[in-house]
């Protein structure tokens, strides 16, 4: 029994090393987090600068003259959610990379808990999103996104971007897990960037069918975007900071689920 | 040490209806080195991921080091180190640094995991390299460094997974060195290989498994003796001679075209003594004489129908 106690007493520690070993990942090879934030800057460029002045223009109560950048402010919290989300395949793609080449196993041998795997790549990820995000805005704010928020709703949203990042990367971890080859890893999380589109990210979900309106409503990056918007931009924030709130508890409770139960399962090749 | 550092009893195992574990018993004592020798889909590496705890077995019981893989899987984990098949390292790091990833997994603490990166580094002849990234190394090198980090927290039990399959020969004999050093250390290893001069170089005992099944177990001398095909071979210089050698020696097979004579032999001086004296007294010259012990390809062809290294 002692052993046991002993491997749980380690779970933190390992945790960290693991993070550590993300870490070293992300600042030895740059390009691929580059990766993850070009994505993001390059639709909000085109639908800023393209499709901006008639979108905007369609946005209810917005004087057809100023269409561009009152889209541009429309369409940013969609922005950093697909930031978010793009990150989320990065981590799967790296999930992926391990249990292929056969270090996952190696951890298995080596009285590591799965927990602390997981937990190293999930935080890792949870950084470089956090990261992206920030000079995401960075690029919205230099092209003219000029949010109200004041120093508390900046800390609300930077909590809320984190945690939103948090639970998003279990789901990846879980789809690197789940994915046979690195190929499949790197597609599967592409389902999660339809989400924002299929929500209030880049359009208001009234101008959709009823039927993709029922969806957009109670899907979980809605809230998310609704949240975000209310915070930067002082938008009606109703129920969604709650519904965002439970939507990241499930969201990292399925994740985390998913994950642990494939994990012994997918880690023998 | 009565307890065996490896023991394994009615093992099975079976994908779906394929069944790849029928039943394996396997006993290896401790500080000895045991090859498990076999064709591809034997159940080699299978056994060795039920060993190592990555897959749980349907029947049968397996301990290591005295933990029973099952009930005490964190105790077999904290006894052994793996070095599979496919390299386990982080392509993304270097090799110091995968080493020091390993030492802090196994909480060395930080000075310890320096020195004990340092001590591998230097006996695994990765000095020049520690510093540069995994994509640079060679197979060998990739390989050595593999099983630096399995002696990270110097196990007492390591499974090599077909440790020398896709290196160059010289690759190989580094592996076989670094292999018997452990072992002068102490260190219990059971090893899978499809090569037979590897089993034969390295391992005190060989297990060979065929089809799920250990189909014999002993010493490499002891599965040697168990295939007839042992003799002396002796060439004289004309038809006469051996006419005579061939009266004079019962149960030996004359080759008339070759002028050769062979003669069956378990392999020991004392039949080599016993047909040179004869022959010596029959004032029978010889011109040339060769030794034959069958080798582990005949031992492998002998018990299980195939060949090896197929």
């Amino acid at each position: 029994m002692t052993t046991i106690t002993a491997q749980q007493s380690h779970v933190v520690a390992d945790a960290v090393t693991m993070l550590r070993r993300n870490v070293l990942h992300i600042v030895r090879y740059p390009g691929l987090s580059m990766f993850t934030i070009l994505g993001p800057v390059v639709i909000l460029l085109l639908t800023v600068f393209v499709f901006g002045g008639t979108l905007g223009a369609g946005l209810p109560g917005v004087d057809p003259a100023g269409g561009r950048d009152a889209y541009l402010a429309y369409v940013m919290p969609g922005i950093l959610l697909i930031t978010i989300v793009g990150t989320a395949s990065g981590v799967s793609i790296t999930v992926a990379m391990d249990m292929t080449e056969g270090i996952t196993a190696r951890f298995r041998t080596m009285a590591i808990s799965r927990g602390s795997v997981l937990a190293g790549h999930v935080l890792g990820n949870t950084i470089q999103a956090v990261i992206a995000v920030a000079l995401v805005l960075g690029v919205g704010m230099a092209i003219g996104f000029r949010p109200s928020a004041g120093p508390l709703e900046w800390l609300e949203t930077a909590g809320l971007v984190t945690l939103i990042a948090f639970s998003v990367s279990w789901i990846g971890v879980a789809m690197g897990i789940q994915s046979k080859t690195v190929e499949t890893a790197s597609n599967l999380p592409l389902l999660l960037t339809i989400l924002p589109l299929l929500g209030s990210g880049f359009v208001p979900t009234a101008s959709m069918p009823a039927w993709l309106q029922w969806f957009a409503q109670y899907q979980p990056f809605t809230p998310f975007i609704e949240t975000i918007r209310g915070l930067l931009l002082g938008t009606q924030l109703g129920l969604n900071p709650v519904l965002a709130f439970g939507w990241c508890l499930v969201l990292t409770i399925g994740g985390f689920a998913w994950s642990m139960a494939i994990y012994e399962r997918k880690s023998v090749r | 040490m009565t307890t065996p550092a490896i023991d394994v009893h009615g093992l099975r195992k079976s994908y779906k209806d394929k069944v790849v574990l029928d039943g394996v018993d396997l006993s290896v004592a401790a500080g000895t080195v045991t090859a498990l020798l076999g064709p591809n889909g034997a159940g080699k590496t299978t056994t060795i991921h039920i060993l190592s705890t990555l897959v749980r077995q349907d029947g049968g019981t397996a301990s290591v080091n005295g933990f029973d893989v099952v009930r005490d899987a964190a105790g077999v984990r904290a006894s052994i180190g793996l070095t599979g098949q496919f390299s386990a390292v982080d392509g993304l790091l270097t090799g110091e640094e995968n080493l020091l990833l390993m030492a802090r997994l196994r909480h060395l603490g930080a000075k310890r995991s320096k020195t004990r990166t340092a001590e591998l580094l230097e006996q695994f002849d990765l000095v020049d390299a520690a510093r540069k990234p995994i994509s640079t190394y060679s197979g060998g090198m990739k390989r050595r460094l593999d099983l630096a980090m399995t002696l990270v927290a110097t196990p007492r039990v390591i499974f090599l997974d077909e440790p020398t399959t896709g290196l160059d020969p010289r690759s190989r004999h580094t592996m076989w060195d670094i292999v018997r050093g452990l072992v002068a250390d102490g260190t219990t290893v059971l090893l899978t290989t499809q090569y037979l001069d590897e089993a034969d170089e390295l391992a005190s005992r060989i297990a060979v498994l065929d089809d799920g099944r250990i189909v014999a177990e002993g010493t490499p001398d002891e599965l040697k003796r168990r295939v007839p095909g042992g003799h002396i071979r002796l060439r004289f210089g004309d038809a006469a001679a051996l006419e005579a050698a061939a009266r004079l020696l019962t149960n030996s097979t004359p080759d008339a075209a070759e002028l050769t004579l062979s003669v069956p032999s378990d392999g020991g001086v004392g039949v080599l003594r016993t047909v040179l004296d004869r022959l010596d007294a029959a004032h029978l010259e010889v011109d040339d004489l060769s030794i034959h012990t069958p080798d582990l390809d005949d031992v492998f062809f002998a018990l299980t129908g195939k060949k090896g290294n197929e």
